[in-house]
């Protein structure tokens, strides 16, 4: 398809339509968690351990709950005695997590105590009088240290820091590595980041004592939110009722404020008021357990004289942090793209999570596939370097065929469908690559170093979150529902409710969109809701780049049940069968007649008011609900190690032109282009705008951002000062463009795009900056490659 | 400490309310006088997610406390509409090039573009860029932000 | 993040603001922009008892030309200083590092004077004063002083002037223009970040295209800005040709100690700060030359 064929199918999606939401966003009437106000609201600050590791003796809040204002000081002690420990994603008894330290802090900044005041001035005030008797002990922040046998245990009671080692070999590893002519291995480095979003997390909880429910209004983005505060507080799910309309400002993954909730929730309960925690920027940065992926890859990598790669070995060691969070299951997930899009017979991935005294990691837009991807497309460049050839010469070796899709990966995973060499292809002659490369040479042979990148990544999409049982054999999840329930109403508009929240996603935009697609209703007149969780259906929320596919597709499922419901009571009117009626707008004619019509609005009556005309023992009124599973779900990982992760997979192509300064080591993009493929676009603004957004964050995660720990175990990136998020100057104009190959799995031939930038620009910064550096035999494989560390690198200051 | 009237005229309206010196601007707009249109990114005057108009010129609310802003003019986010409700332009085209995703940083990049172009009503990229350089967006990439301006400058260019 | 408690009193007068300093002793602190002094309360690392608002003491605010010198009082703020005619003729050097300096949005708030007095290491203004050699006139109950930009700055974040003075203006030199030149160049991870290394350079050039007049500073890589008294008189007289820049600015690494923080290591500060010192000393020369033509 290319873009006319791809809009002229469909009257509503794939066209330009403004986004509903940002309607409100626009004029400040946006509703984020902290805009929420509650009389005798309560606020909540954190005391915080000045320690990387640290026994905790004793709390003296004598002095605090003395100052006026002051309400409460919780510790850990008091929750462990009273909740459940929270969930963790890999079967590990001994390393129970509650949401403040208890008996241990284990990295600076971890939240000790909890101070409740009438003020969050107040609350800060009284943090100061706390007083917490603290026994400093050894540590560890290196994670390859943190696996040696003398290491500091982070959890003495699980008797090492590894909280996971798997080896997984998928084919013939060995043979292939033995009979290819060459190899090449390298270590590459991702470091720790994460998303970053403006707004920090917010939750504020509200004990309603008239119906013994518990309110909580937060900016959250995570799967089975109401049914983790439930557990750990012992209450039954319909006792916790969260607002799920609540704008979130930005997440990415990332907002699953578990810890602060279960904070909150207790306190309200206790205190019987409402209490909100604000994250400050020094909490989340520090204590918030926000940070991203932290990896050392081990790569190696069999291949033949003509760049054709065979087999490919994958050592990932990261660093988790203090607690597992989503850090091993965040390893997992690669495994659905483990060759890229790259016809490699066979792999082994080695993945080893440690823990070490760091705040722990939280889901990162992209799961650890950026990480991964960043690895993979290093190494290509380095088969192409290694051989002589053009880095695109041979990733179109490689690529898997056009033909060859549906494509299973030695891992397990079918590849639904793409059509990588046309992307490329589309990619290099619309960015003008020769041109590129001609620019390339004229700023090198002025005196600059310049390079051109290349990266061709994937974006598993769709949320089949099968990582889970692949790493937790205990857990045997396979469900990863979605759900909609369209109601219309006696006068004939159309609601519909989703059971989770938005973080900028447009999901109210793409629920009228689709449900306008199938029932040719103008979708302006339908809403979209986000249902408050005691009154929704069961959703996994925006993970995994799944809300395209997944929301999409129950929206359209439930709209085709409305559009049956209305067929058949027209089929019941004419006293002809369905089939020989004619769905229009909404109207319903007999085909052929077009005069004998029943319109919309005499349809929705009849479903409301008259009975009388309603199809024999029919369900009143008109609405309807579709959940359904994600496809290619549904299934354990089988036997022989292999599973498959994820449904769809879009494919997308990066070209940036770089230069660096060799004086200081700056980096200054000159050109970016980048094509993308995610099959049907629901909508091109949304799409482009989260494509945009990912390289952004791309760009971040190759050049500046990292979560820095000194040696005393100190965080030193605990302010926007210090943790380094690319401003307008950093970022480039991109050009983009657009391919369409449609998935076969989904209802509109559409895939994921939540991720998309992000998977494939941090590789294409990398393999610019390399290109660039090749003339003077240098490379590097760490992000960020930062000023000092260019600067160092080229004028061979480095040890 | 020292409670403080504030009076200030928010969006054309006097309002007042009483606050401790340290209390932001910021945080009396959205805490005292419920204008929580104005957000909060960081605190510490890095994001701007906070700008807001003082007396014609853009600034950080956090970078502010609220009792010194006494007997000012504010214009925040919600003051950016006509007298009907109707959208600005810049507004408008925010919308019409889906110049955001989560919104968080909306109005402040709103606050930023908006007195840009009443300095500078044909301001080439980057311009744009260099006013919007304080202003920290994790969505967009800035690009359609970007778009917007342009859209707004060349739709003022051609109805001057 | 909020700050502490603190007493807040608004002035109108320099004769108020340092009878208030006088009476609100030693933590006491005068607040104008507060662009640098509010996210440090906010974080508690500073935590004064007074603020002394004096935002409203117009006597505080405005550009002059005194015959040689330009005056600029402390309130003005960096975006008039900025955007001035008059400082960008007369002294295009400081028009040119102020566009560095923060963004729009501070630089509406932030003033000259809060610059100097917060003397940061990596800030732009307090290098210029340093660079040209600029006069600080500060005031208290005591009576009125000038001081030397050498004499003023003392460390990072630390200046001479007492608890009790309020900095009330600044005087820059102004250089004949004929055949002078100047150049800024600073190094930062982000367009916006505080620098980690910066230099400013201005020259003038005698007929035959050699150094009659040079000042050069840096800052950045250390505490507080640098005047490179070596380097300008072992460059007096010469041709200014890139080799001996080069030499003579190699002389900076027995000058300065940069330390490292999260941004950059200690030897890369040292390094940068001597690009930089060449690259501003040879944008001063080609504009005095540019003259010459
Ligand atoms: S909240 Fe004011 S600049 Fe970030
Ligand atoms: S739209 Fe989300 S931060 Fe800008």
């Amino acid at each position: 398809m290319d873009d006319t064929t791809a809009s002229q199918e469909f009257r509503y999606i794939t066209k330009k339509r403004r986004v509903t939401e940002d309607r409100r966003f626009i004029t400040g009437r946006g509703h984020f968690a902290a805009d929420y106000n509650f009389p005798g609201l309560l606020h909540v600050a954190m005391v915080t351990s000045p320690y990387a590791c640290a026994e905790i003796k004793g709390i003296d809040a004598t002095a605090a709950l003395a100052l006026p204002g002051v309400r409460y000081v919780l510790t850990g002690a008091e929750l462990f005695e009273n909740i459940n420990p929270l969930l963790s994603g890999l079967d590990l008894p001994n390393v129970k997590r509650i949401p403040l330290a208890h008996e241990r802090a284990r990295y600076a900044g971890e939240w000790v105590a909890a101070v409740v005041a009438e003020s969050r001035h107040i609350a800060e005030d009284a943090v100061e009088l706390v007083e917490v008797d603290y026994n400093p002990i050894d540590f560890v922040i290196d994670p390859e240290e943190a696996m040696q046998s003398d290491a500091p245990l982070v959890h003495p009671q699980h008797g090492s820091n590894i909280l996971c080692d798997k080896t997984w070999v998928w084919g013939d590893v060995d043979d292939d590595f033995a009979s290819a002519p060459h190899n090449l291995s390298f270590r590459a480095k991702w470091s720790r980041n994460s998303t970053v979003p403006i707004e920090t997390f917010v939750v504020t909880a509200k004990w309603d004592e008239g119906k013994d429910v518990l309110d909580v209004w937060a900016s959250i983005q995570m799967p089975k939110y109401p049914e983790q505060i439930a557990r750990a507080l012992s209450l039954p799910v319909n006792a916790v009722n969260v607002h799920f309309d609540v704008d979130v400002g930005g997440s990415y993954g990332l907002k699953r404020g578990i810890r602060q909730t279960v904070i909150v929730s207790y306190l309200t309960c206790k205190l019987r008021a409402p209490v909100r925690f604000n994250e400050d920027r020094l909490e989340n940065m520090s204590g918030g357990e926000m940070h991203g992926p932290d990896r050392i890859f081990d790569m190696d990598v069999a291949y033949n004289d003509d760049g054709v790669m065979h087999s490919l070995k994958i050592k990932a060691t990261d660093d988790a942090g203090c607690y597992p969070g989503r850090a091993p299951l965040q390893l997992g997930k690669p495994v659905s793209a483990i060759v890229g899009p790259y016809r490699i017979k066979s792999a082994s991935y080695n993945a080893i999570s440690v823990t070490t005294n760091k705040t722990s990691q939280e889901a990162v837009r992209g799961f650890g596939q950026a990480p991964t991807n960043f690895a993979i497309e290093t190494m290509v460049d380095k088969v192409a370097r290694a051989l002589g050839m053009n880095r695109d010469e041979v990733r179109r070796r490689n690529l898997i065929r056009a033909d060859e899709f549906p494509y299973r990966i030695p891992s397990g995973s079918e590849y639904d469908s793409g059509d990588y060499h046309a992307v490329l292809d589309k990619l290099q002659d619309s960015a003008g690559w020769q041109e590129l490369l001609a620019k390339r040479d004229a700023l090198r042979a002025k005196g600059k170093l310049a390079g051109l990148g290349m990266s061709t990544c994937l974006e598993p999409s769709g949320g089949n979150s099968s990582f889970e049982p692949f790493l937790n054999p205990k857990n045997d999840t396979t469900t990863w529902m979605e759900s909609c329930l369209i109601k219309v109403d006696m006068l004939g508009s159309i609601t519909a409710l989703m059971g989770t929240s938005t973080s900028g996603q447009g999901h109210e935009t793409l629920l009228s969109a689709v449900i306008g697609e199938v029932l040719e209703r103008d979708p302006d007149t339908i809403r979209g809701v986000h249902a408050e969780s005691l009154g929704a259906l069961p959703s996994n929320s925006p993970v995994g780049s799944r809300m395209a596919i997944m929301l999409g597709g129950a929206a359209a499922g439930a709209a085709e049940k409305i559009k049956k419901q209305l067929l058949e009571i027209a089929a019941h009117n004419f006293q002809l069968p369905v089939e020989r009626l004619v769905y229009d707008g909404g109207d319903i004619s007999v085909d052929g007649d077009p005069d004998k019509v029943m319109t919309w609005n005499t349809l929705v009556d009849i479903a409301h008011r008259n009975y009388h005309k309603m199809p024999l023992g029919s369900e009143p009124g008109l609405q309807a609900q579709h959940t359904w599973e994600v496809p290619t779900g549904g299934a354990l990982p089988a036997e022989d190690g292999t599973v498959q992760m994820y449904p769809c997979y879009a494919f997308e192509a990066h070209i940036p032109l770089v230069t660096i300064d060799p004086d200081t080591g700056q980096v200054e993009i000159l050109d970016y282009h980048m094509g993308h493929d995610c099959g049907t676009v629901l909508n091109p603004d949304i799409v482009r705008g989260m494509t945009f957004g990912g390289i952004a964050h791309g760009i971040g995660a190759a050049l500046y951002e990292k979560f820095e720990y000194d040696e005393g175990g100190q965080h030193l990136s605990g302010s926007f000062m210090d943790y380094l998020l690319p401003s307008s100057h950093e970022i480039p104009h991109v050009e983009m463009i657009k391919h369409y190959t449609p998935s076969p799995l989904t209802t509109f031939g559409q895939k994921g795009s939540g991720e998309s930038g992000y998977l494939g620009a941090p590789a294409a910064i990398a393999s610019a900056v390399n290109d660039a550096l090749a003339p003077l035999g240098k490379s590097i494989e760490t992000l960020p490659m930062r000023v000092r560390d260019l600067e160092a690198l080229i004028n061979g200051q480095t040890e | 400490m020292s409670e403080h009237k504030i009076t200030l005229t928010v969006n054309g309206r006097e309002m007042s309310g009483y606050a401790e010196a340290r209390v932001t601007l910021v945080d009396f707009l959205r805490d005292v006088l419920g204008q929580t249109g104005t957000h909060i990114g960081c605190e510490h005057g890095v994001c701007g997610a906070c700008s807001v108009v003082l007396d014609g010129k853009p600034v950080r609310s956090c970078l502010m406390y609220a009792v010194m802003a006494d007997g000012h003019e504010i214009t925040t986010v919600e003051g950016l509409e006509g007298p009907e409700g109707e959208l600005s332009p810049l507004q408008d085209a925010f919308w019409e090039n889906h110049a955001m995703q989560c919104g968080y940083c909306t109005p402040g990049m709103l606050i930023a573009t908006h007195t840009l172009l009443q300095e500078n009503p044909y301001p080439d990229e980057a311009e744009i860029r260099e006013a919007i350089g304080g202003n920290l967006c994790r969505c967009t990439g800035y690009q359609q932000i970007v778009e917007a301006v342009q859209m707004t400058a060349k739709k003022i260019r051609e109805a001057s | 993040m909020k700050a502490a408690p603190f007493d807040y009193v608004r002035v109108s007068s320099i004769d108020e603001a340092c009878q208030a300093l006088a009476d609100g002793g030693e933590d006491a602190r005068v607040i104008a922009g507060g662009q640098t002094l509010i996210p440090l309360m906010a974080m508690r690392l500073a935590r004064p008892a007074l603020l002394i608002d004096i935002n409203d003491v117009k006597e505080l605010s405005g550009i002059a030309v005194d015959s040689d010198h330009l005056v600029i009082k402390a309130r003005t703020r960096q975006a008039d200083t900025l955007s001035s005619e008059i400082v960008q003729e007369k002294l295009p050097l400081l028009a040119d590092a102020l566009s560095h300096v923060g963004h729009t949005q501070t630089r509406n708030r932030g003033t000259v004077g809060g610059s100097l007095v917060n003397a940061d290491p990596s800030a732009e203004i307090p290098l210029i004063a340093q660079t040209l050699g600029a006069i600080i006139v500060a005031r208290s109950t005591r009576g009125e002083r000038t001081i030397a930009a050498g004499d003023f700055f003392d460390s990072a974040m630390s200046t001479t002037l007492a608890p009790d003075e309020c900095l009330t203006e600044v005087h820059f030199p102004i250089w004949s223009p004929e055949n002078t030149g100047f150049g800024f160049h600073e190094v930062s991870i982000r367009d916006s970040d505080f620098a980690l290394a910066v230099a400013a350079a201005q020259t003038t050039l005698d007929a035959g295209g050699n150094v009659q007049k040079l000042a050069v500073a840096i800052c950045g890589a250390t505490p507080a800005a640098l005047k490179l008294t070596d380097i300008e008189e072992a460059l007096i007289g010469t041709d200014l040709n890139d080799d001996i820049i080069k030499v003579a600015c190699a002389k900076i690494d027995d000058l300065i100690d940069p330390q490292s923080d999260v941004h950059a290591d200690a030897a890369y500060r040292g390094r940068v700060a001597k690009v930089m010192a060449r690259r501003a000393i040879s944008d001063a020369r080609d504009g005095a030359k540019g003259d010459l033509v």
